[in-house]
């Protein structure tokens, strides 16, 4: 059976989510299910030149940055032509990184205008009903390099990738950030951490930590196999969600002390209740450095 | 009616006789005994329901919170102002003063008066999470939508709540020479004044 054919197309992009899946440790044997067509990094059977004149072999497109319907133009052509051509030829639609999908920090330039490809923000773009059954969504700023290992390999395997209302893969977006947050205890007792980097507290008190809404497998599967924003003592940022990016970052916005945002689904009675009840309690083991509780 | 609901009534029962007891007479000059022959029932038979007088009465502070924290919920989730709904939660808790003073008494005379029977089981607001949890809400909503001011909780709840109290206190004191709901209108300006955005 030949191997699927896979272009890797960008619009108004950083290029970082190129970047990021070069980081792959398996990058190579992924890639090998693949006839790659054309990347904007990696060597493909067709130049970009090419993908513009001709109309090149494309089963699995990947779409990287932000999309607008009007001048944005690559070797004289719309990208937005380019793109619609080659979505309406393949099977599958990837659309890597927040950009792509919801329209990210690029939509931050003429939000009226540019969106994701298939979706302005949640809402359904005008491309959506098109492309609906072949796509999915990979947001994140960057797409973690093994979400979309995940899908690719699942692809090429002829599998189903169950996926959500906004068409993300369940497997990698059912979950927040928060969960596997190895901060997760000083979140049930709501301990803040006083400053970044410490090993102790929880982040989402005042650091502004976005984790506990969400969605993404950041501390599931790990960056470069060793880490996460969280783990390192950085507030999430909440890159994989539609309303990124938001403002004041490094800060959690509270009413008289309260988190404006809830953890997702979690009502504000019953939250502030377990809240009441924690905040009673003084555990020594949670305010006492790591390294010095057992000494 | 059911075995289970018979024991929760009188469970109830016992939590409001007791309440009255101990809000009246004080937490110590009260005993298991008085409760039982208010009740007429035997000492043994209380027993099986509260196993000592601390538990009942930490149940007691359990029990007057929720239905406080009812009260103020059925307040929050109307579409009234910030303002409308100060004066609302003032006159709820002049009102429980007035018919039910034992509740606010209960609160002030035993809870916050005898704090060692307390300290094993109703450590912070672990007792009092029904009534807070609404106070929390009342002031997520009000600055969440602009008409109240953002600042620390416990400055507010402070200014909210104590001046509350100490109105009910000095009425339970045979200070205040009129009756408390005189005192609504001007409360509640007060407190939004201080609270507003």
């Amino acid at each position: 059976m030949e191997k699927p054919h896979l272009l890797w197309l960008q619009s108004i992009t950083c290029n970082g989510n190129t970047h990021s899946f070069l980081n792959h440790p398996d990058l190579f044997s992924i890639l090998s299910h693949y006839n790659i067509v054309h990347h904007p990094a990696l060597d493909g059977s067709h130049s970009f030149d090419d993908v513009l004149k001709d109309d090149v072999p494309c089963d699995v497109l990947i779409l990287e940055g932000s999309f607008i319907e009007k001048g944005f133009l690559k070797g004289g052509v719309e990208v937005s032509f380019i793109l619609e051509k080659y979505a309406k030829k393949a099977k599958y639609i990837i659309t890597a990184g927040t950009c792509a999908t919801f329209g990210g920090v690029f939509k931050q330039k003429d939000p009226s205008n540019i969106s994701g490809f298939c979706f302005d923000l949640e809402e359904k773009s005008i491309r959506y009903d098109a492309y609906a059954s072949k796509l999915i969504s990979l947001p994140g700023c960057p797409v973690h390099p093994k979400w979309l290992s995940y899908v690719l390999l699942m692809l090429a395997n002829g599998k189903q990738i169950p996926i959500d209302n906004l068409h993300r893969p369940t497997e990698l977006f059912g979950y927040t950030v928060h969960n596997g947050c190895t901060r997760n205890e000083y979140f049930e007792w709501k301990i803040d951490a006083d400053n970044y980097g410490l090993k102790e507290g929880c982040l989402f008190y005042a650091q502004g930590c976005q984790g506990p809404y969400t969605r993404g497998s950041c501390n599931k599967i790990l960056w470069n196999d060793i880490s996460s924003k969280t783990r390192a003592g950085t507030p999430c940022f909440g890159c994989t969600e539609a309303s990124f990016p938001q403002t004041s970052l490094f800060q959690t916005k509270t009413n008289m002390g309260i988190p404006a945002k809830m953890p997702l689904g979690i009502p504000k009675r019953a939250y502030l209740s377990l809240t009441g009840v924690t905040k009673s309690f003084k555990i020594k083991r949670f305010s006492t450095r790591l390294l010095e509780y057992d000494k | 009616m059911k075995i289970a609901e018979k024991k929760a009534l009188k469970r109830e029962s016992i939590i409001q006789a007791a309440l009255q007891l101990f809000a009246t007479n004080g937490f110590h000059r009260t005993t298991i005994p008085d409760i039982a022959i208010k009740l007429q029932m035997s000492v043994g038979n209380l027993y099986n329901y509260f196993s000592s007088k601390d538990i009942l009465a930490q149940e007691i502070i359990r029990y007057t919170s929720e239905v406080l924290g009812e009260k103020i919920r059925e307040v929050n989730d109307t579409d009234a102002s910030a303002q409308e709904k100060i004066k609302q939660i003032v006159t709820v808790y002049f009102t429980m003063a007035k018919e039910k003073p034992e509740m606010i008494e209960y609160f002030l005379r035993v809870y916050l008066s005898n704090r060692e029977v307390f300290s094993d089981g109703c450590e912070g607001m672990v007792c009092v999470s029904g009534f807070i949890t609404e106070i929390m809400v009342f002031f997520d909503e009000n600055v969440s939508s602009g008409e109240l001011r953002n600042q620390d909780f416990f400055s507010a709840f402070g200014l909210f709540m104590g001046y509350l109290g100490g109105m009910v206190f000095l009425k339970g004191e045979e200070v205040l020479p009129k009756e408390i709901e005189y005192y609504i209108e001007d409360i509640s300006r007060n407190i939004y004044n201080a609270l507003k955005a």
